[in-house]
């Protein structure tokens, strides 16, 4: 008993210095932004009204909140397994189609279906992990090898998605997404924004927790260090390296689902641009981190959508992915880039 | 039973017979060649094979009335795959082997560049039916196309939606790495400017993005009377969308890219007011509109869409201009009276009325014709598209 209630007491204070940790960066960034922003234009408090600022970090946070709930399951594979899993993003496409199947053919409630999807994809990763990444552990593959050859399950899975689904863009039936939306004013707010929030910060607190603070999460941080160790010590190796891929691809299933909510655009190619978007954010915060996926991903909703706004839409991508590379170049491992300096 | 079976074979054979003497009468009669080159495999053939369908279908009709002055006309097709090489073997092909009077095709714009020089060099007419690029007809006097370019429909809907809305001002919204959407924009944006409409700003996106709110606040605060969008359908339908969720109600605006149910599909009655200008419209109920759309459908047990019918209308259109020339039986005559012929015809056909118009000039070198012809604009409502009134 004696090391559980030690453990819960280090657990609040521990959650209190971490959480105000998380907290404060963005808020930093964010208050940063506004203010050169507002500089930039020169502007009184009108014309800042007229740019319809509060839309627009609202757009902002749920956009960086799909791409951190991305970038959680592939940094924790990436932190576990060493493994950059390139299959990662059409994992979270088949997690759109599977809810939306599950929705349209079983009529199944959309909390249900997201839970069934999640242990649909959970699954599919497990059977990626058993048939190819397996293999390749126990043949001491080297590290380049494992992303090559979940390039292949990617391209595999999309393949046969298109073959099932068809190439064209589904959505969800009308009347299936909670259509609620709240207007402040000129700022409107929906259901399905809010939801994406909410879901991607618990789900990210639920994971530190889990790393941070129980026996699992110390096993699979003994693990990221050294495997051999983590063995010699007793430890299940190989079934945490099945559950953290489950793990993670249940997370980018749920990602594949709250994307195909928002955006109405289910379609076998959707991974893959936010693959590219995903690899970006890992690298930002930190290969490996989940605090770094978190931030990493709202730094570039946050990116582009104040490029939009304040400088061109045809530049969101030239100046968000510029932004990106100037504070590698400042910090070179990214934000929270302690896993990969250990690894090194 | 035996006389039943007689009769029925009769009955079954007396088709065959009597077609096999109208054939026969036909080849002693000139046969009027016509030349085909259409994508009827590769990744355009949804769109060659509804062409193929268009000329079958008014070659039927016109030989069925008794051809032009006597003579029927007969298709002689061929498959060019959608391919610039293959494009210009058919073509050789069709002009010095099979000695066709003229050539219709080819299907995509890319292998019309490759492939009219050849018709051009041996003084053989070349009529496209579906090549909207421009300077198709800048490459020499035998080119001729009926397909309309975006650049003639485009400002015929802005104007329509300026007046239907009264609209003051627009905000922009284009796919600005999609060779398609780009050139929509370009016409777009120089039609605004030659109808003096002001720009509020203009945003784009990259292929492959969902989510648009951050240009769409932008256009909003903005605000605009309605939104142009040069974009693909299935992008528009969430572009429309993701706007309404905004809490904006302005109408759009938008070219051929979202001349298509899948729209629908996704935006459903979010996509009303949508303002979208086309060559050709099912909801046209003009009598030759209505009739080609029933025989098509008779015929083919499908629906026709614009690729068939400008094919359809570019047969009568070289029909009409036979009944003015009388052939000699020379061929390298006959495919200059033809020529001389062409640019005076008008019908009014399942498009609408149409005529031809010189090509814009070229220094120093000879062009073709154009399509001179009214685009049909089209608004959004209940779910799908009908004629703007």
């Amino acid at each position: 008993m004696f090391p559980l209630t030690h453990l819960v007491a280090k657990k609040k204070r521990l959650a209190k210095s971490r959480f105000s940790d998380v907290k404060r960066p963005s808020r930093q960034s964010a208050a940063c932004k506004l203010r050169s922003a507002s500089r930039n234009n020169h502007a009184s408090s009108s014309l800042l009204a007229g740019l319809m600022l509060e839309q627009q970090l609202i757009n902002a946070l749920s956009l960086g909140s799909v791409y951190a709930l991305f970038a959680l399951g592939f940094t924790l594979v990436f932190g576990v397994l060493g493994v950059i899993n390139l299959s990662h993003g059409a994992i979270f496409m088949l997690g759109s189609y599977a809810a939306l199947l599950l929705v349209e053919k079983l009529a199944l409630p959309l909390w249900l279906a997201m839970l069934a999807a999640m242990l649909i994809t959970g699954l599919i990763g497990l059977l990626v992990d058993f048939l190819v990444l397996k293999p390749l552990r126990q043949r001491n593959a080297p590290h380049l090898i494992p992303m090559i050859a979940t390039i292949g399950v990617a391209t595999m899975l999309t393949n046969l998605a298109q073959g099932l689904f068809g190439a064209e863009n589904k959505r969800f039936p009308v009347g299936t997404i909670p259509e609620d939306s709240a207007s402040f004013g000129s700022v409107h707010v929906t259901a399905v924004q809010v939801g994406i929030v909410v879901i991607a910060f618990v789900l990210m607190l639920v994971l530190l927790v889990v790393m941070r603070r129980t026996q699992l999460g110390r096993a699979l941080r003994a693990i990221a260090e050294s495997p051999k160790a983590a063995y010699l010590l007793g430890i299940n190796v190989e079934g945490l390296f099945y559950l953290t891929s489950f793990a993670a691809a249940a997370l980018g299933g749920a990602a594949g689902v709250l994307v195909g909510l928002s955006f109405n655009a289910i379609s076998p190619f959707m991974g893959q641009p936010m693959l590219h978007k995903g690899i970006a954010v890992i690298i930002l915060g930190g290969m490996g981190d989940i605090r770094g996926a978190m931030i990493g991903g709202l730094f570039l909703g946050f990116a582009e959508v104040l490029t939009v706004a304040y400088i061109s839409s045809d530049f969101r991508d030239a100046v968000a992915f510029g932004l990106l590379f100037l504070i590698l170049l400042v910090r070179p491992s990214g934000m929270f880039g302690k896993v990969l300096e250990r690894k090194a | 039973m035996r006389l039943n079976t007689i009769l029925h074979t009769a009955l079954k054979t007396l088709p065959a017979l009597l077609l096999g003497a109208t054939l026969a009468n036909a080849a002693l009669a000139a046969d009027v060649k016509l030349g085909l080159a259409a994508a009827l495999t590769g990744p355009a053939a949804k769109y060659g094979v509804a062409i193929k369908n268009g000329f079958t279908l008014a070659a039927d009709e016109i030989n069925a009335q008794g051809g032009v002055n006597g003579n029927k006309l007969v298709l002689v097709t061929e498959d060019e795959q959608g391919k610039k090489e293959e494009a210009i073997n058919v073509f050789k092909k069709l002009i010095f082997q099979d000695k066709v009077l003229m050539v219709f095709g080819p299907t995509l714009s890319n292998s019309a560049f490759a492939a009219d020089p050849i018709a051009n060099a041996s003084k053989v007419v070349v009529f496209g039916t579906s090549n909207t690029a421009d300077g198709i007809t800048a490459m020499g006097p035998f080119t001729f196309r009926n397909s309309v370019m975006e650049a003639d429909v485009l400002p015929v809907t802005v104007k329509a939606a300026v007046k239907h809305f009264d609209i003051k001002k627009v905000a922009v919204i284009y796919g600005n790495d999609d060779a398609f959407t780009k050139s929509g924009y370009d016409v777009f944006k120089a039609t605004l400017e030659q109808q003096k409409i002001p720009t509020t700003t203009t945003e784009a996106y990259a292929k492959g993005d969902v989510d648009f709110k951050a240009q769409l606040t932008k256009i909003k605060a903005s605000n605009p009377d309605a939104i142009v969008c040069s974009c693909l359908a299935e992008e528009a339908a969430n572009i429309i969308l993701q706007t309404r969720s905004l809490g904006m109600k302005q109408p759009f605006i938008g070219g051929n890219g979202l001349n298509s149910p899948k729209l629908f599909d996704i935006a459903k009655d979010a996509g009303d007011n949508t303002l979208m200008g086309s060559p050709w419209s099912s909801e046209n109920g003009t009598p030759v509109n209505k009739a080609f759309i029933a025989a098509y459908k008779a015929k083919f047990g499908s629906e026709p869409d614009q690729f068939a019918a400008q094919a359809y209308d570019a047969l009568h259109v070289v029909a009409d201009a036979l009944k003015n020339v009388k052939l000699s039986g020379a061929l390298p005559k006959d495919r200059d009276a033809l020529r001389e012929a062409l640019p005076a015809v008008k019908i009014d056909g399942a498009t609408g009325k149409f005529a031809f118009r010189p090509a814009p000039a070229v220094a120093g070198k000879q062009v073709g014709f154009d399509a001179q012809q009214e685009a049909i604009v089209n608004i959004a409502k209940g779910g799908k598209f009908v004629l703007l009134k």
